[in-house]
């Protein structure tokens, strides 16, 4: 829908396609000048931190995984971390190598997913993966190969690819033999080939002219490209751990959208996800990945957002290596799980989830009952980063017609592969705090 | 980490496609998939489905689909509704669906159970808004999460959080073919006896609602050394009584049993009615 008179002109796009969940855009532009973006998140309220309240500390990890239905594995590894950092115990060892494999399946299939079905088509001009098919069956076919690969490893370790059951506070219900993983490595193979095959197809794409200068914030965890925990760090020195977020960072209610805007105290709008990731770890990737990026000329700290699809399927390479080598290492555990016995306190925990930082925190009480629960998804941060892209980016091209600039805008937002389903159930209830 | 409200202008309401006039009907079936309120998990299932995805896109005519990039109109042979009804806007959209679609299925918990986002129906959604929000008139609740079925009639509703690839593909191709799908109504438990597990209850003593729960997962909980903790929602014909009974012999006293039956298919008739039993018995905090 564009609106236009002489001196006034509206962008508005109602319902956004090929992302996860439902929001809208809106730009409108006065005399030539950009007055304001918005990406509305319309998506009603689900109220999860509401209702955590007064559940059992083993709960969240089933709970939450019903955020999102792309990244449940997240949320489960986020709530397992800081149920367990309240309890006091901290799983290690081939149990957290196990999370680790469990986290690729999910990257992979996510990443896969975003590359294919929803982000290529705009870059090479389809409506969608389908039509894409219609000239490319053979392209589509590998994209299609390497999501099923990453489901293989969710359904092989967590018995289904969405809202996995096999995951719990202090590890898992049942371990695989290491018999059992040994055809996940056959796949891995294949999909190993099929990455780097995408970082060559996507590297070879006519990116669009952005770039920004936004504060990058990601994991780091020496020793590993960090997915599980470790302390947040940033291009501009930030340096903190999970149990400071609270000190750092702020959330803000804005009328366009049902989910809260964060922002860093004092800095303003930062950037999380696979951008910020690649620039703060790059050194910790697997040697297959290295290369790949080396031969796509990815650049140290990569500035411009349209080229997030090419660290995607760089870091999807990383995936499918570092599976191979956790499957390669593995030596079954005596027990499934460790024993977690709750105890009264707060517990924080974060993890990478495909589109950035996840964090929760839990308050329990000495009988293991959740008095207070918060999470704050990638989304929701990332939010005023995308509105941020967009401002730019209308700006610098106001000589496009409507249609166009329109379908250029969709594809900002796309850069983000945003969650819109996660994002939205940061309406939480609060009561009860100063 | 502070709240803090800054007002602009409200959110416009969502078009559904209109029915244009004497538009001729497409040869291939027509399949539209909807989302309400959920986690997207479901219409996920069907991406999910690698090695069918570019045969199923073939045989029919993939409509209306956001996620993966399809927006025509309608009408729609065959729509797949994902997700609960939770705001005034989405309870008048899923009229106008209806109206578009000759056949209804609701796909996932949410659509046919109200979803995990009905555990808001046993509290005060006005409460948790006006303490939640620095402005909560700007955002918009119904206090009850809904099945689509309380709004419009449905089809054949497919169960399960989240709903199984196989059983999609079923009722799609049943719906196309004019036949009834294949679906068994049974328990989770007929699942272990195909699948051949020992039982986690009788061997292990495990809390198991396989008895009560609706088959389709292939008893998969069981499978990994786990009780089903009901995701599919209750069975045709559950005897909670009985399960209840034996849940309090396993060692749950009621607040556990109410806590394990209130989860993502909590307002599920059959489970609603056990639990406000076992609150209004007084034994148990809610």
């Amino acid at each position: 829908m564009t609106h236009r008179s002489r001196s006034k002109r509206v962008l508005a796009l109602d319902a956004l396609q090929r992302v996860e969940g439902e929001g809208a855009m809106y730009v409108d532009i006065r005399q030539g000048t950009v007055r304001e973006v918005q990406l509305r998140i319309y998506e009603p309220p689900r109220f999860f931190e509401a209702f955590l309240r007064g559940r059992h500390y083993t709960e969240p990890p089933d709970i939450t995984a019903r955020v999102c239905g792309i990244c449940p594995v997240a949320y489960q590894m986020s709530a397992c971390q800081a149920v367990e950092a309240a309890c006091g115990v901290t799983v290690d060892g081939q149990l957290a190598e196990l999370r680790r494999l469990l986290y690729c399946g999910e990257w992979i299939e996510s990443h896969a997913l975003h590359i294919y079905l929803l982000h290529a088509p705009d870059f090479l001009g389809y409506e969608n993966a389908v039509e894409l098919a219609g000239d490319h069956a053979d392209i589509v076919e590998r994209g299609l190969q390497l999501k099923k690969t990453g489901n293989e490893i969710l359904e092989l370790l967590g018995g289904r690819a969405i809202h996995p059951v096999n995951v719990r506070v202090g590890g898992f219900y049942r371990l695989p033999t290491a018999r059992q993983l040994r055809p996940l490595r056959e796949r891995l193979l294949g999909a190993l080939d099929a990455a780097v095959e995408t970082v060559s197809w996507v590297a070879g794409f006519d990116f669009p002219e952005l770039a920004h200068d936004l504060e990058l914030v990601a994991l780091r965890s020496p020793g590993a490209y960090a997915v599980l925990g470790g302390r947040l760090a940033s291009t501009d020195g930030l340096d903190i751990s999970a149990d400071e977020f609270d000190a750092h960072f702020v959330e803000e209610q804005v009328a366009h959208s049902t989910a809260l805007h964060s922002k860093m105290r004092e800095r303003g709008t930062y950037l999380l996800g696979p951008l910020a990731r690649y620039a703060l770890n790059c050194d910790e990737l697997a040697p297959e990945a290295k290369e790949a990026a080396a031969a796509a000329s990815l650049l140290p700290e990569e500035r411009n957002p349209f080229r997030s699809i090419v660290v995607r399927a760089v870091e999807t390479v990383h995936a499918c290596a570092e599976a191979l080598r956790i499957i390669d290492a593995y030596e079954r555990p005596a027990e499934a799980a460790i024993t977690v016995e709750p105890r009264a306190g707060v517990g924080c925990g974060w993890t990478e989830a495909p589109r950035g930082t996840l964090w929760h925190r839990y308050e329990i009480d000495d009988g293991g009952m959740i008095i207070d629960a918060r999470i704050v998804p990638p989304t929701s941060q990332n939010q005023p980063a995308i509105e941020h892209d967009l401002f730019h980016f209308v700006e610098a091209n106001l000589e496009l017609d409507d249609d166009a600039l329109r379908r250029r805008c969709e594809q900002v937002i796309r850069n983000y592969d945003p969650c819109i389903s996660c994002a939205t159930h940061f309406l939480d209830l609060r009561v009860e705090r100063s | 980490m502070t709240r803090e409200a800054v007002v602009t202008p409200p959110v416009r309401e969502v078009p559904v496609p209109r029915l244009p006039e004497r538009q001729r009907a497409p040869r291939k079936p027509s399949v539209a998939v909807w989302k309400f309120s959920s986690c997207d998990g479901c219409q996920l299932t069907l991406l999910d489905c690698e090695d069918e995805l570019l045969a199923v896109a073939g045989a029919v005519e993939l409509s209306y689909f956001l996620e993966a990039g399809f927006s025509s109109d309608g009408p729609y042979d065959l729509s797949l509704v994902e997700g609960s009804v939770t705001n005034e806007a989405d309870r008048r959209r899923i009229e106008r669906v209806r109206a578009v679609s000759k056949h209804l299925v609701t796909i996932g918990a949410c659509a046919t159970a109200g979803g995990i986002q009905a555990l808001r129906n046993f509290g005060d959604v006005e409460e948790f808004l006006s303490i939640v929000y620095a402005s909560p008139r700007l955002v918009e609740a119904l206090g009850e999460s809904t099945p689509i079925s309380a709004h419009v009639p449905v089809d054949y509703e497919l169960r399960g959080c989240p709903i199984t690839r196989a059983q999609l593909l079923e009722v799609v191709l049943a719906f196309l073919h004019g036949r009834r799908a294949d679906v068994v109504a049974s328990s989770v438990c007929s699942e272990c006896k195909l699948t051949g597990n020992v039982c986690v209850t009788v061997a292990d003593g495990m809390a198991c609602l396989g008895p009560v729960t609706h088959a389709g997962c292939g008893a998969l909980c069981p499978s990994y050394k786990r009780g089903c903790y009901g995701c599919f929602g209750p069975m045709e014909s559950p005897n909670l009584p009985a399960m209840i009974g034996g849940l309090n012999r396993r060692g749950l006293d009621d607040g556990s049993v109410v806590r394990l039956l209130r989860s993502f298919n909590a307002a599920a008739p059959q489970f609603q009615a056990a639990t406000q039993a076992l609150i209004e018995m007084g034994e148990c905090p809610t």
